[in-house]
């Protein structure tokens, strides 16, 4: 575990240094951005000098990282805010749309995954071969602005862009920073409504992206188990066609799919950067690709590090639950 | 920050909470906005700069002299100062401040704080702080040269400068009035309260801040014992909306009251939607092209005046810049004293072609830098095809904007396509960066004047015009001044203003009294009133 943990350590900082060269050798100025095309030369050299740009490269990134040990990730340029502040308050916001998304794409990827294997070729195949072809091909900012003109803009049943109508903005008591959780702490149930109308044309988009791969691995890893020995055994001792499947099969692949689905949700985190800009939700891919744009390199490398330390965690979760689930590992 | 949980707040959510849950009107004392907020980095008024920082300020602070909403043309006219004096030399302008008027915070608005409020931003030489420096205050001099007394101000300036001039540049966020008490005490070392205010606010304006979240949302309320008296809007909300297409969206459905990015498809589209209007005003931003003088092709006079002929303005106008901008061939926007109205040239080929066969020049080879935006890349184009007719060959680099100014600061964008805006109300603040450079060397590294960026040896008269013309005590002798020098300008200079900026806001039909703010300033909510 500790050796784990180490390798884990460094891959972090692997992914901090080539992030940081990236964004000093990127053609943006940041300096610029903080004092704006109207400065003089003077002002220039002072904000140049008050960001430590004009230190060595080495020395910038050693000072960062014992920056970041003492839980300090600097300033934003662009937000003017605490890196640490900005995150803990767009975070949140990704979270609960990757994880709404991710339970959508799991409870219908994976049972229409399982029928399209047991019923191969079949009508639920092909549908399934079908829905997971659109998903992979479908541009998503299409897709969002679709979604949005027909169940907002004509139909009216979900809410616009944006994480709360405008009038519930600010009315719930900030404890989670997850608006579905936080309005349910505060026993408003009308917020609550408000943001799940809100929440659910986006987050069944990108359900609806995960749920097209998670489909197609759920069928592939049933294809190989029914079609393996033990399952014709069960079959001849006479087991009904359900147990065979649920019971047998899948407890069999709940394994790899325990990584499938963690990886799915490791990229709906980082990953929704269109869908939060075409619904305006305010989180962390949001804010990482502005301040990347604006060569805001301590928002970026906050972000990095946190998508870094989530994948790394997913990783780890996913490991410990392999060992729980496979009796081999016992 | 606590103005969010006001029982007004809640009374009204409540009652929404009770309505069908239908997505209803906007509250009637509310006004919610789209817009694109995302360049806001501090709301210091020491600081400011940005389009959505200087709208935030425009209605926090007050300045000593300031703008009616309902009458823009009439220009400055008293607000924190009740009235003021010229002394005879011209020297010194002294102020008498209102009484009876209290900051956010309760404290009363003293001609302590105006003072206090002008050094500040004096010493803090963050970038806009030349609109006061140009007046000969230094950090080191301030406390002397902006002095106060019980109820007055003085300003002692280092040479008897218009009063309009002076006055105008007071209107500028950075002559905004903040509390010192509340700022100092929560001043951290010596920022003068600088890292506070960034993200906090210390005012006297109609409205307080009640939260700023970056990339998100604005949300204002109203200041009850506002001396002008209290906003009818008791809330505004300012949604971060950047995409054209979600804020169309949000508008026919009511969900909002006002958008103000939208496209021209978009606003070509809400024209005919019910319930929505478009209103349109030209704002101070030019676009313009500027050609390098250190290219050896573009230096050439013939090939100046050839450009300005193969510009179709009245094709781009009317095709894919439609709204958006109007033709405006004068560095002053329309709107400003002494703002040429005349457009002296028109688009013609031809004539480009016989000025250079005039000249002797047989075709040419330029590549320049343009910005990746969409209108910009569009009039490159444009431009890049008649230029081929006259024989002229135009290669454009699409890089970021972050890229482009940085090459243009360098002197190194031949041809530059993009949009100047005034820091201030006052003619002086184009004419002193397009028509003003007084050391072309690269040496003088004046990266903030226009001219130097395009190596443009402004000819002595005319810097000397443009300093002139800020020390011009008669207004009206004032803008003459302006005008000749704008139309010495359109003869020879080799930057050149194509067009003015016209914003379009989609707003809903009851929305009344809108003002973002001209040519001149930022948005102003104090007068907007929802009918029925």
């Amino acid at each position: 575990m500790g050796g784990t943990l180490l390798s884990l350590a460094l891959t972090l900082l692997g992914l901090l240094l080539v992030t940081f060269i990236i964004g000093r050798v990127m053609p943006i100025d940041p300096v610029l951005k903080v004092v704006g095309d109207r400065a003089s030369q003077a002002q220039y050299d002072a904000a140049y000098q008050a960001m430590g740009l004009d230190r060595p490269l080495i020395v910038q990134f050693i000072g960062y990282i014992g920056d970041v040990l003492t839980g300090d990730l600097g300033r934003s340029i662009s937000t003017g805010q605490l890196v640490v502040d900005d995150i803990r308050h767009v975070f949140p916001a990704t979270v609960e749309l990757a994880t709404l998304g991710t339970f959508i794409g799991v409870s219908i990827g994976v049972p229409l995954g399982v029928i399209a294997a047991a019923r191969r070729g079949g009508i639920v195949d092909q549908v399934a071969r079908v829905v997971a072809l659109v998903g992979y091909s479908m541009p998503i900012f299409w897709l969002g602005l679709m979604g949005l003109l027909v169940f907002y803009g004509i139909l009216g049943w979900v809410g616009g862009p944006g994480r709360q109508g405008i009038i519930y903005d600010g009315m719930v008591p900030d404890v989670t920073g997850l608006i579905l959780v936080d309005s349910l702490l505060a026993g408003d149930w009308n917020a609550f409504q408000d943001a799940f109308s809100h929440i659910i044309l986006p987050a069944s988009l990108l359900g609806y992206f995960s749920l097209a791969y998670i489909s197609r691995m759920t069928r592939s890893f049933m294809l190989e188990q029914l079609g393996s020995e033990y399952i014709t055994t069960a079959r001849v001792k006479g087991l009904s066609e359900s147990a065979v499947i649920w019971r047998h099969a899948f407890r069999n692949i709940s394994i790899p799919l325990v990584t499938v689905i963690a990886l799915s949700f490791g990229s709906l985190l980082e990953g929704s950067v269109l869908t939060e800009i075409i619904f305006s939700w305010p989180g962390l891919g949001q804010y990482v690709t502005k301040a990347l744009l604006a060569g805001d390199m301590s928002a970026v490398l906050g972000g990095t590090i946190v998508i870094g330390t989530c994948f790394i965690l997913l990783n780890l979760l996913s490991d410990l639950l392999y060992r729980v689930l496979d009796p081999r590992s016992k | 920050m606590r103005h969010l949980l006001t029982p007004r707040a809640l009374l009204l959510a409540s009652a929404i909470a009770l309505a069908p849950a239908a997505w209803a009107e906007t509250p009637a004392d509310t006004l919610v906005v789209a817009n694109d907020i995302s360049d806001i980095i501090t709301l210091d008024p020491a600081q400011t700069f940005e389009f959505s920082g200087n709208d935030v300020n425009r209605n926090t602070y007050d300045r000593l002299v300031d703008f009616d909403p309902m009458d823009m043309a009439a220009g400055f006219k008293p607000s924190l100062a009740e009235s003021w004096e010229v002394a005879e030399d011209g020297l010194s302008i002294t102020f008498t401040m209102r009484e009876g008027v209290t900051f956010h915070s309760g404290n009363p608005v003293r001609a302590e704080d105006a003072a206090w409020s002008l050094q500040r931003a004096v010493k803090l030489n963050k970038t806009p702080a030349f609109i006061l420096t140009q007046f000969g205050f230094t950090p080191e001099n301030v406390e002397e040269k902006i002095t106060f007394d019980d109820r007055t101000l003085t300003l002692n300036l280092d040479q008897p400068y218009a009063p309009s001039f002076v006055l105008n540049c007071l209107t500028a966020m950075i002559g905004s009035v903040v509390d010192k008490e509340t700022v100092m005490s929560n001043a951290e070392g010596d920022d003068l309260g600088n890292a506070w205010l960034n993200t906090n606010e210390a005012g006297s304006g109609a409205f307080t801040l009640a939260a700023w979240r970056p990339n998100e949302a604005v949300q204002l309320a109203a200041y009850e014992d506002y001396w002008q008296g209290a906003s009818a809007m008791k809330r505004v909300i300012v949604r971060n909306v950047a995409e054209s297409s979600a804020q169309r969206l949000l508008l026919e459905q009511g969900d909002i009251d006002a958008a103000r990015n939208l496209t021209p498809t978009d606003v070509d589209s809400l024209e005919q939607t019910e319930g929505v209007k478009i209103k349109d005003e030209p704002r101070g931003r030019i676009l313009y092209m500027g050609l390098n003088q250190k290219d050896e092709l573009l230096s050439n006079p013939a090939v100046i005046e050839a450009m300005k002929h193969l510009v179709d303005y009245q094709g781009i106008t009317d095709s894919f810049l439609k709204g958006m901008f109007k033709t405006h061939q004068a560095f002053l926007p329309e709107g400003y004293l002494g703002a040429l109205e005349e457009n002296p040239w028109t688009y013609d080929v031809e004539k480009a072609r016989q000025i250079l066969a005039d000249a002797g020049i047989e075709g040419g080879t330029i590549t320049t830098k343009i910005r990746d935006l969409r209108e910009y890349v569009d009039v490159a184009q444009t431009l890049q095809a008649s230029m081929a007719e006259a024989g002229l060959t135009l290669n454009i680099e699409q890089m970021t904007g972050a890229q482009v100014l940085d090459a243009y600061r360098a002197r190194e964008v031949p041809i530059f396509l993009g949009e100047w805006g005034p820091d201030y109300s006052d003619p002086n603040t184009n004419a002193a960066t397009f028509a003003y450079n007084p050391d072309n060397s690269d040496e003088a590294q004046a990266t903030g004047l226009l001219a130097w960026r395009n190596a443009y040896a402004v000819p002595d008269e005319m810097n000397e015009a443009t300093v002139a013309a800020t020390l011009e005590q008669d207004s009206d002798k004032r803008a003459q001044m302006y005008r000749d020098i704008q139309k010495q300008y359109q003869e020879e200079a080799p930057i050149v203003p194509l067009f003015q900026r016209i914003e379009n806001t989609g707003l809903r039909e009851n929305v009344q009294n809108w003002n973002v703010g001209g040519s001149v300033t930022s948005v102003m909510y104090h007068q907007v009133t929802k009918g029925e």
